[in-house]
């Protein structure tokens, strides 16, 4: 690796942190409009999420009588492990130097371990709302592993190696494989995962009022002011995080490749701006679908789970069988 | 004998003994002292002579007079002495653990475990363990694991004073071992007759020309017996009977340290002195793991005993354990010797990791025990304001134990998922089909620790207590919280730098697979039969820079400084009472319903009307209960069909001497006719 290719690998980490940082909370915010327009409704405009945060931010922070350690450093552990992810994704760069440091299972490791974290302080307010969320969240986490690293299992067979940079490096050099049988699977495997696992319909509903039916909305109802601006952030940033790391392990098209020199710094607009534009496609598809869907019922989701994990399993089978 | 590994071991056997001996005789007041210090020492002895092994210096000895016929021979190599070292590291922090624990709290804890019978055993049962992976014959190897199953057992009744169940759990420990001891004296005596010779050494030499038979029977029969004292499902009922009944620090020891050594019975057996075997020998090791796995996390989701919950732990990983050798066993066949390799190491590495905080675990377990009399988690709540440490350290346990990054727990499973997902493509159609579900397995198994440890810190040690004995809880004492953190430390430094334990594994496995290293790597784990890479201390640095910087911003982006405290949202009906909290049940109960069909809950409402009308409800009650289902429905049936046999054959002994004579005259008679005829 010459010393260019490892300074655009740096910028390129750099860059895409401060996108996906700045970028999510437009995102949901994308998201919230797009539903509102679908609904009948002229919607707050993407940049009310942005406004919520700062007033948030300027709120007194509250601590909630008998809550500890756990409750206060848990948004912190939460947005700690949105950005780490947000720098060894492939977003923009597939050359980011902390590639190697963690790679898929890793990363979906580190995002459950901010859900362990939000999940615990839920449990440390002591009060039936956030147990009931925290344990409701788990529950979902533990029926998603599966689903999780099947995938990645899939995705990983024909190139030799789970590190996120040579996944999406080998797709750019073998586009025909999108198309797939394992690709097409394993990606709809995924996006289960992804719906999960960011709490969007039918899994979880993000814009509940009754405490009975949330999970994610339950765990942060203690929250307040900046606390709550973290949480929110945080959870703006996973689920970009998530989306693009959908997008470009099946859709790697404009990323900065392992091009040497300034080339690959000189691709780093374009492959940030090709990057907002997928995300904003699928996060759109996705606040579209949510319109005409329902919440399942909390055990009803184990079936669609299972479901997914039935897909991620024929991913692997054909990935051996097919090949 | 000039050997720094003979030495060290010579010393730490000698320690153990010093100890047994000060335990026994010297008075209550300095007993616990002074024996803990000696199991300490010994412990220690035995990391210095584990990891001298680790490094390359093997040792071996015969002592003829000490055992009359067969004398007494010992080998330490490096696969022995990595057993040696983690047994004596456990042994190092529950011996100090011990001498505070042994001293009675007010009100609770103490038991009696500062008397002779504990204090003289715990040296004995620490030296057994390390005899074990020492031994280097049948008679040797035989000797020291009836010791350890003696010691153990006799500790584990230690409290059988003060809790009923207790003798019902030695009584099933008795039972299985010693069932698992008739199995391994089966498997080793038909490999010693067959090989014409009980030392290893012959054994190892004979192997080879052994009719296919002859090695599967062995094989089967010591899996059978090693898979029963590391806890592996369908053999595993004892475990969690026996650990949470056991005094914390000999739970410690037993879940740490003894089922470690069936572990090592089948890697010896199976890899070393049989030299590997078919397929069908792996696909059923790896079966037993997978099982192993699943049924014991799944226990361990639903349970609210605390150290029951952390025994069906030991099942779960045991059952990975097992994963990782059938995998690694299954790829020799395969002819993937570098995958095999990484198998391997992971397994073994897993078996560090899972000793050091399952000690932690066990250790912080017992200081809540000592604490508050209590092990129901329902029960619990609110330590964290009132044993601040031992909290912390159970965090440490429960993050490597949930497999997350940060914990050394999950270095170890990436490195198993690693070698499973690299093994697809080897070996034909039986590696296709089975290394996806051993990762499906593997998966679920990760994701419902998570939930169980999750439930067993947030229910435990936060929120609010939910009696008065948790109200009343206080920090335990500092010999106490040495040992906790000694193991701490361990499960740092395993978390953080995993590379320091891989020359010793990669020694360690070279023994039953002579080749490459499988994992390279200071800071960043590189595998050399894959091309994954993942770095545990980067990421830490990564979270830690990341959330120092997010501190910063937040103190730059808001105005206020001081935080006010404030009433929790109760939906506006007054202040909430602890009874308001989720408990432990309550918080498995969605995965007890997903899994309603294997764990078979037996649940009971009673509804007692008032006497004016049935209509009118005067009190309901409310009892649910998951149990072992392999036990009721495997076990119970056995011991019923047993029952019955042992009361039909009282029959045939109804005290009549003319009818025993007869039974004498026709079995003599038979014979005769046995020997005529097949003469």
């Amino acid at each position: 690796m010459s010393g260019s290719t490892t300074l655009a690998g740096t910028v390129g980490a750099a860059a895409q942190v401060v996108l996906v940082a700045a970028g999510s909370p437009l995102l949901v915010g994308v998201m919230r409009q797009v539903r509102a327009r679908l609904e009948g409704r002229a919607g707050a405009g993407v940049l009310q999420p942005w406004r919520d945060l700062r007033k948030l931010l300027r709120k007194e922070a509250i601590t909630p009588h008998g809550t500890g350690p756990v409750f206060r450093a848990a948004p912190l552990v939460l947005a700690a492990t949105a950005l780490v992810a947000a720098g060894v994704v492939p977003i923009a760069t597939t050359e980011s130097p902390l590639d190697g440091a963690a790679d898929l299972f890793a990363v979906t490791a580190l995002l459950a371990l901010g859900t362990v974290a939000l999940a615990l302080a839920a449990l440390d307010t002591a009060t039936a709302f956030g147990g009931m969320g925290a344990s409701r969240e788990m529950t979902v986490l533990a029926l998603v592993e599966p689903t999780i690293l099947m995938s990645v299992f899939a995705l990983s067979v024909p190139v030799g190696s789970t590190n996120l940079g040579a996944i999406v490096n080998s797709t750019l050099h073998e586009p025909q494989r999108v198309v797939s049988p394992v690709s097409l699977l394993a990606a709809v495997a995924l996006a289960v995962v992804v719906i999960a696992e960011t709490g969007r319909i039918p899994v979880d509903n993000p814009a509940t009022h009754l405490e009975l039916t949330m999970i994610h909305e339950a765990m942060v109802l203690e929250y307040a002011g900046p606390d709550l601006a973290l949480v929110e952030w945080a959870s703006a940033m996973r689920l970009t995080v998530l989306l693009g790391l959908v997008a470009n392990l099946f859709a790697p098209w404009g990323i900065a490749g392992a091009d040497s020199g300034w080339v690959a710094l000189a691709a780093l607009p374009l492959a940030l701006a090709a990057f907002a534009a997928k995300v904003t496609l699928l996060g759109g598809a996705l606040a579209a679908g949510e319109v005409f869907m329902a919440k399942l019922r909390m055990f009803r989701v184990p079936e669609l789970l299972a479901g997914s994990f039935v897909l991620a399993l024929l991913a692997v089978a054909a990935s051996f069988f097919l090949a | 004998m000039t050997s720094v590994t003979g030495a060290a071991l010579s010393a730490s056997l000698g320690a153990s003994v010093l100890a047994a001996s000060a335990g026994a005789v010297l008075p209550r007041r300095i007993r616990p002292v002074a024996a803990g210090i000696g199991t300490a020492a010994a412990g220690a002895a035995a990391v210095v002579a584990g990891v001298a092994a680790m490094t390359g210096r093997s040792w071996s000895a015969w002592l003829p007079e000490l055992l009359p016929l067969a004398g007494v021979r010992l080998a330490v190599d490096p696969l022995g002495g990595l057993f040696i070292a983690v047994t004596g590291a456990v042994a190092v922090c529950a011996a100090v653990y011990g001498v505070g624990y042994a001293r009675p709290a007010d009100g609770h804890g103490g038991h009696g475990l500062d008397g002779r019978t504990v204090q003289a055993v715990l040296p004995l049962f620490v030296a057994a363990m390390l005899l074990v992976p020492a031994a280097a014959s049948v008679s040797t190897f035989l000797v020291a694991w009836e010791l350890m199953a003696l010691a153990s057992l006799l500790l584990v009744v230690a409290e059988h004073r003060h809790r009923e169940s207790v003798g019902q759990a030695g009584l099933w420990y008795a039972v299985m071992t010693h069932l698992g001891l008739v199995a391994i004296l089966a498997a080793l005596a038909g490999l010693a007759a067959a090989a014409h010779g009980e030392s290893f050494d012959r054994m190892r030499a004979a192997a080879e020309g052994m009719s296919p038979a002859v090695r599967g029977a062995v094989f089967v029969a010591a899996f059978a017996g090693f898979a029963s004292k590391a806890g592996i499902v369908p053999l595993h009922v004892w475990l969690p009977r026996a650990h949470p009944e056991a005094p914390s620090h000999v739970s410690a020891l037993m879940s740490a340290a003894m089922v470690n050594l069936g572990v090592y019975g089948i890697v010896r057996v199976g890899f070393d002195l049989l030299g590997g075997g078919p397929r069908w020998w792996w696909l059923l090791v790896l079966a037993a793991g997978a099982v192993s796995a699943l049924y014991g996390i799944l226990q361990a989701a639903v349970a609210t005993d605390l150290k029951r919950l952390l025994a069906y732990s030991t099942c779960e990983n045991m059952g990975l354990v097992l994963v990782g050798l059938g995998a690694g066993g299954l790829l020799v066949t395969a002819d993937a010797r570098p995958l095999a390799a990484l198998a391997l190491t992971a397994a073994l590495l897993h078996v560090v990791n899972h000793s050091a905080f399952k000690t932690l675990l066990f250790l912080a377990a017992g200081s809540v025990l000592r604490a508050t009399g209590l092990r129901d988690l329902d029960a619990l709540g609110g330590l964290r304001t009132r044993m601040p440490v031992t909290t912390a350290m159970f965090a440490v346990g429960a993050l490597a134990a949930s497999a997350l990054p940060l914990g050394n727990g999950f270095v170890s499973e990436w490195l198993l998922l690693q070698s499973l997902i690299g093994s697809l493509g080897e070996g034909g159609t039986i590696t296709a089909v089975t290394m996806p579900v051993a990762v499906g397995a593997l998966a679920l198994s990760a994701g419902l620790a998570v939930a169980t440890f999750v439930k067993a810190f947030g229910t435990g040690f936060l929120a609010r207590p939910r009696t008065p004995q948790a109200e009343a809880a206080a920090e335990s004492p500092a010999a106490m919280g040495v040992g906790m953190g000694a193991a701490a430390a361990c499960c740092v430094a395993l978390a953080l730098v995993p590379a320091f334990t891989v020359p010793g594994l990669a020694r360690a496995v070279q023994v039953v697979l002579p080749g490459q290293d499988a994992v390279a790597g200071q800071v960043t784990l590189r595998l050399a039969a894959a091309s994954s890479t993942m770095s545990p201390l980067l990421i830490a640095v990564g979270v830690a820079v990341a959330a120092a910087a997010l501190l910063a911003l937040l103190r730059f982006a808001t105005t206020w400084r001081v935080r006010r405290r404030a009433r929790l949202w109760d939906c506006g009906m007054g202040p909430m009472t602890a009874r308001m909290e989720y408990t432990a049940t309550s918080f498995a109960e969605p995965l007890q319903r997903v899994f309603d069909d294997v764990l078979a809950p037996e649940t009971d409402v009673n509804v007692t009307p008032l006497a004016e009308s049935a209509y009118l409800v005067d009190s309901v009650s409310y009892r649910a209960r998951v149990g072992d289902r392999i036990e009721s429905r495997l076990y119970r049936p056995l011991i019923a069909a047993a029952t019955a046999v042992g009361e039909a054959a009282r029959r045939l002994a109804d005290g009549s001497v003319h009818r025993y004579l007869a039974y004498g005259f026709f079995t003599f008679t038979g014979v005769l006719i046995v020997l005529a005829v097949t003469r």
